[in-house]
């Protein structure tokens, strides 16, 4: 089995001894949470940080409640506590969907949101989640906290607007009674990544859509959504065809590469796919 | 660095350089080889130990990250002569051919079967599927953790009585 | 001939004796083995899949202060071991000397005190190459202006390999010429790897004061890998020793010799301590025996009203950058001849050209029962789209054709005899236990509402068992297996087989063999294998050979032992042995079954004072070598049920229906268990398993990621059924079933799916019929359909 080159490992048992660690050890160190997505990396020496920073031990960056009118998912939160939560299902069903469809029951265990978030990779099914949702992601270092929304989050491929020295902690979602939101993902196999997913969320006014959000992954989607489609859907009648108008809008905007999964046409051809059935699904919801 | 962990209820100290991947702490520095590997991408499932009571795959994390913490692995699983009931239906239901997959989906069944003592056919293949049997076609598998659950039902019921 | 099997006691689902100490994690896989003193190997690869070396530079790396060792090609070939013979008779590299030729060759070969060092030290090595054109498409690399590979093995040489064919192509013309129907299609066999849970590896333990070499390795031959081993080192072969400890499965990955095989000896003979090199993922499906990569063109001819006249065939063979396909020797696309398949033809014709191109060295793996997987596939699939152009049901039109029970034994056009067969009962028994007709119903009305159903039939006959030596052999091996039964006075028993176990029960099975033989109970019955030192010669378990070979010899070996005890058995009964007849565990007086004795009494009996009479010795010991008088054929029906979702391409296999025929089956607990997992291959296979290149050579296949195996969630329950035709040249009958599954199921998938789109115009699709390639497959019917041929 293939394994990482040498590094240097720090345990970190606050949050400002993390920010303290970070600074210290400066622009190569790596925050270490599960470690599942970048260990990986490190065994095929893709990624080689100078020192881990192991967070593992600040439990208070683990949470999922409700706060005000938020819904607050600390970023040490491991994907099968998001799954498996009932408050964060009650709210915002596309994140146990999505979260359903990551990885692996064993991976999720340990597995974080945070992690999977600064990862940023342009497949990662929880970008387009919370692309959809809107939400703010919140960022801490030693100067205090900025929040970034979830659309400005990520920069490019594996690259996220979290400096050196910073710490993704929390990722909130608005709360807005009338909403119904899922996701779907076609991947080639289970725990696969997604060829292409979609994940929408919507807020009825009577029988048109009030406001939609629509992320999309894998598909080369700019900020993980889909714009141009969420606009048409505002004040549009909640029908099967304004889902199919979304969804063609979405595909149209999207810039999906062929690979392994598929070819650019079939990609796209999902983004509109997936967009409608998630619509659909999420349409359902709200109504119930 | 130094760690100390405990693995089987035993505790164990050992210098090791931060890189040292859990499996490699288990077999090669304590000799506990009943975990395996086989693969770099983390998808095969077949280093699966417990780590604080949760499987993980070994081959994953560091064994940095289990200082202070407890293992337990396949030969962790019985109680002296007596098998886990896991144990004892893999073996009545035919459910290893090799056996090398047989402790990673050992650990994972007993972790399904502490917190969903009667799993459908459906809820055990979604809980093993994050790894990988080359042997069995799964389906013996999937009967072996169904002999488990039904024998600890049973025992429940006995218990009760 | 057999006799009454159904009354053998010790047949039936026994328990597992293996299974005790795998529950436990007590197994032995090589990888486990520490040694005293024992260092690492790791391999150094090459990036680029055709180039020259220009230099190699390994001083940093033998600077590495955990360093012992840095081999190259050129250290090697002063031992005469940079290149080594492969299972076909071609020559291939060990490590590189003059150019790469895959994308992960061998370049060089560390050996370090750890196993991370070994690993850091392969970045300080330094390799210049000189990039060459790369050719990884099999029908490109035929052409005559494509980049040479092979140049080493003689100038102006082209890429071709061998061309091979098989059946009366006059004859078979001539069928086709009057046939009122030919069906012809295209289609590839993609190329995947059997992917065994553990990877491949060894240590080499090379005794410097008694010029020993003790091998662990993950072979499924351990006797043809130490002749091998004999022949390449020039170490004399009573001086070698490989043991097979546990296997974490093989599936004809682990049967050839590997480059870091022979580095690690090499290694060992360096430093004078034990190497291990176990490969990592990526490099088993890199530089391992891969599978299949046949590229087809099939045809069938039938009279209009569906009675199938002939069967063509042309296939173009990529075997990567070497030979090393195993198979025996005179068939060089090993039993791909049997795709005449299960029905009654007046002729056939097959050619097979072989290729190299800018891969992995490899082709005979993955369960293939040597080629007999891409066979299968070409049949069942030309049998459906005949179905398909006749408008007629699939099973329907197979039924008509299958061949008769009094047929049998049967000699297909080219050339095999097949043993014995009732093939209308399977497919009648799969039929009946899929619930056929109401299947059609379903898809019927499921059309209606258009959602889209499939139902896909396979029917297969396979050949295993290799073989008769005269005509089956493996670098001149012949392909017989031996058995030694040694008989303790107590009436325990000890059974020495060649054949390797890497996960099929043959410490149990092997057992009920013996034990049904002497009217032993399998518990009394110690199966030796995997050790050269403490078994007999034989060419190892691929092939589904273990039952029908080295079964074959357990049993013969063992009437032997029950022949001399008759003899024992006389003197203490003090009757001639002639008076004595075998029953029920025992030999007994003829008309006084009462007198009788049991081998335990008369094993004693043998090792004691008796007088045993002229000639006879004290023992019950007996060895064997069985050369096996012809193939057997297993056969099966098969039934796939599919969903599919059109909009999606995504394909959800619900029902796995499978009949099966291996002869008498021993151990139906264990026989079950192998056709479960071959249904899985055929799955994994049909929708997701694919090692795939780009036009610079880069292997896109080379981690689980990408290749993909199906997990518990992607294959159903399977459905068994069973029927029973007697080998009627085997010992006990038995025909063996460890590949039956993985050549006949992925038929059934494909032409479960093909069946399901056909509403939608799509007549064949490649495997793996993953979701883009469905989706692609509607979106091409559909534009036929707008823009039809002319």
């Amino acid at each position: 089995m293939q394994v990482p080159a040498y590094v240097e490992y720090e345990k970190a048992t606050s949050l400002a001894h993390a920010l303290n660690l970070l600074a210290k050890f400066g622009p190569e160190s790596r925050i270490l949470a599960g470690g599942h997505s970048l260990i990986p990396m490190m065994k095929l020496r893709l990624a080689q940080p100078e020192t881990l920073i192991d967070i593992n031990g600040i439990t208070e960056l683990s949470f999922i409640d409700v706060a005000g009118d938020e819904l607050r998912i600390g970023a040490l939160t491991r994907h099968s506590q998001l799954l498996d939560s009932p408050l964060a299902g009650k709210h915002f069903a596309i994140l146990p969907d999505a979260e359903r469809v990551i990885a692996d029951p064993v991976v999720r265990l340990w597995g974080t949101v945070g992690g999977s978030l600064c990862q940023a990779d342009p497949s990662e099914d929880l970008s387009a989640a919370f692309a959809a949702l809107q939400a703010t992601m919140v960022i801490a270092s030693l100067d205090g906290t900025r929040t970034v929304s979830a659309r400005e989050f990520h920069v490019g491929p594996y690259e996220t607007v979290v400096g050196p020295g910073e710490i993704l902690t929390e990722i909130k979602i608005a709360i807005t009674p009338g909403g119904g939101s899922a996701y779907e993902k076609v991947g080639r196999r289970v725990g696969d990544w997604p060829v292409a997913a979609a994940g929408a969320a919507v807020w009825l006014d009577g029988p048109r859509i009030g406001a939609a959000g629509i992320g999309l992954t894998a598909v080369g989607a700019r900020r993980f959504s889909a714009r141009e489609a969420e606009e048409f859907l505002r004040g549009a009648p909640a029908t099967e065809e304004s889902f199919s108008r979304a969804g063609a809008i979405a595909a149209e905007n999207c810039r999906p590469v062929a690979d392994q999964r598929g070819p650019a046409e079939y990609k796209r051809h999902l983004a509109s796919e997936l967009t409608v059935r998630a619509l659909r699904r999420a349409v359902k919801r709200a109504k119930d | 660095m130094q760690i100390t962990l405990t693995v089987n209820g035993t505790e164990y100290s050992r210098v090791i350089e931060p890189r040292l991947l859990l499996i490699h702490l288990i077999r090669d520095e304590l000799g506990l080889t009943g975990s395996h590997w086989g693969c770099d991408t983390s998808n095969c499932g077949a280093c699966v130990v417990w780590l604080d009571e949760k499987p993980v795959k070994s081959c994953t994390v560091l064994a940095a990250m289990a200082d202070g913490r407890r293992v337990m692995t396949v030969e962790g699983m019985a109680r002296g002569a007596r098998l886990d009931p896991v144990q004892e239906g893999f073996a009545r239901c035919h459910g290893l051919q090799c056996g090398f997959c047989t402790p990673g989906m050992m650990l994972t069944a007993r972790w399904l079967l502490d917190h969903h003592p009667d799993p459908s056919e459906a809820e055990i293949r979604e809980a093993l599927s994050g790894q990988v049997c080359r042997c069995t076609g799964y389906e013996n598998i999937v009967r072996s953790v169904r002999w488990a659950a039904e024998y600890e039902a049973s025992e429940r019921a006995a218990d009760q009585l | 001939m057999s006799e009454t099997l159904s009354s053998q006691k010790a047949y039936g689902p026994v328990a597992r004796k293996e299974d005790a100490r795998f529950i436990r994690g007590k197994g032995t896989f090589v990888d486990d083995i520490a040694l005293p003193g024992m260092l690492h190997g790791a391999v150094l690869r090459s990036p680029l899949a055709h180039a020259r070396i220009l230099s190699i530079d390994t001083a940093a790396a033998a600077a590495h202060p955990m360093v012992e060792a840095v081999i190259t090609g050129e250290d090697l070939a002063e031992r005469g071991l940079a290149w080594m013979p492969t299972l076909s008779a071609d020559v291939q590299s060990v490590l590189a000397t003059d150019k790469v030729r895959f994308q992960g060759q061998e370049v060089a070969f560390v050996v370090a005190r750890d196993r991370y060092s070994a690993r850091d030290a392969l970045e300080l090595i330094s390799v210049d190459y000189e990039p060459l054109p790369v050719v990884t498409d099999a029908r490109l690399a035929i052409d005559n202006g494509a980049p040479v590979i092979r140049d080493d093995l003689g100038q102006g040489r082209s890429n071709r390999i061998f061309d091979w064919a098989a059946g009366d192509k006059a004859a078979t013309d001539d069928v086709f010429a009057r046939a009122d129907v030919v069906v012809s299609q295209d289609m590839l066999y993609p190329r995947s790897h059997p992917a065994p849970l553990e990877t491949c590896g060894a240590i080499a333990d090379f005794d410097l004061l008694t010029d020993r070499l003790t091998m662990w390795c993950t072979t499924q031959a351990p006797h043809a890998h130490r002749t091998l081993y004999a022949m390449m080192t020039r170490l004399p072969e009573h001086k070698i020793r490989v043991i097979s400890p546990d296997i974490g499965g093989g599936f004809g990955n682990k049967v050839p010799v590997y480059p870091g095989y022979l580095c690690a000896i090499v290694g060992s003979m360096m430093t004078g301590k034990p190497v291990k090199w176990v490969e990592d993922r990526s490099e088993n499906l890199m530089s391992t025996s891969f599978a299949r990569d046949y590229h087809m063109h099939g045809e069938i001819a039938a009279t209009s009203d569906g009675q199938i006249l002939g069967m063509r065939a042309s296939v173009l063979a990529d075997h990567g950058a070497f030979n090393g396909a195993a198979q025996p020797s005179k068939f060089p696309a090993g039993f791909f001849h049997i795709f005449t398949g299960s029905y009654d033809l007046k002729a056939a014709y097959c050619e097979v050209t072989g290729v190299y191109t800018n891969k992995a060295p490899g082709g005979v793996a993955y369960s293939c029962s040597f080629r007999i997987t891409e066979a299968v596939y070409l049949v069942e699939r030309m049998v459906d789209l005949l179905a398909r152009e006749l408008r007629l049901d699939p099973a329907e039109l197979r039924m008509k054709n299958l061949l008769r029970p009094e047929q049998f034994p049967y000699t297909c056009p080219t050339g095999l005899e097949y043993d014995s067969g009732d093939y209308p009962r399977a497919l009648h028994t799969a039929l009946e236990l899929a619930g056929y007709e109401s299947l059609r119903s379903e898809q019927a009305e499921r059309r209606e509402r258009g959602e889209y159903m499939g139902i896909g039939i396979s029917f297969f006959t396979e050949g295993v068992g290799a073989g008769p030596k005269h005509e089956m052999d493996i670098l001149g091996l012949g392909m017989a297996d031996g058995a030694d039964l040694r008989v303790h006075p107590t009436g325990k028993v000890v059974l020495a087989i060649s054949c390797q176990t890497q996960g099929q029960g043959h410490e149990t099975t092997f057992a009920q063999i013996v034990a049904a033989e002497l009217g032993l109970s399998p518990d009394d019955v110690e199966v030796v294998h995997g050790d050269t030192d403490r078994t007999p010669f034989g060419l190892g378990t691929y092939g589904s050979r273990s039952t029908a070979v080295s079964g074959a010899a357990a049993a013969v070996v063992a009437r032997k032992v029950r022949d001399r005890a008759r003899l024992v058995a006389a003197a203490m009964m003090e009757v001639s042995a002639d008076d004595l007849e075998w029953d029920d565990g025992a030999w007994r007086v003829k008309g006084d079954p009462e007198q009788a004795r049991g081998i335990a009494e008369i094993a004693m009996a043998a090792h004691s004072g008796l007088d045993l009479g002229p000639g006879v010795e004290g023992h019950l010991d007996a060895i064997t070598v069985y050369n096996p008088p012809n193939l057997t054929f297993p056969f099966g029906a098969y039934i796939c049920v599919t969903d599919v979702d059109p909009g999606t391409g995504q394909v959800i296999v619900r029902r796995f229906i499978a009949v099966d025929d291996c002869g008498v089956r021993i151990n139906p607990m264990i026989v079950e268990g192998q056709v479960h997992r071959g249904l899985a291959d055929g799955i994994g296979m049909a929708l997701m398993q694919n090692i795939t290149f780009d036009t610079e050579g880069n292997c896109l296949g080379g981690s689980l990621m990408d290749y993909l195996l199906p997990t518990s969630v992607e294959v159903p329950s399977p459905e068994l059924g069973a029927t029973v035709t007697p080998s009627p040249h085997h010992p006990i009958g038995a025909k063996g079933i460890g590949e039956s599954a993985t050549v006949g199921s992925p038929a059934a998938v494909v032409n479960s799916v093909m069946d399901a789109l056909a509403p939608l115009g799509v007549k064949h699709a490649d495997m793996p019929l993953t979701p883009a390639a469905v989706w692609c497959a509607i979106q091409d019917a559909s534009k036929e359909v707008e823009a039809p041929d002319e």
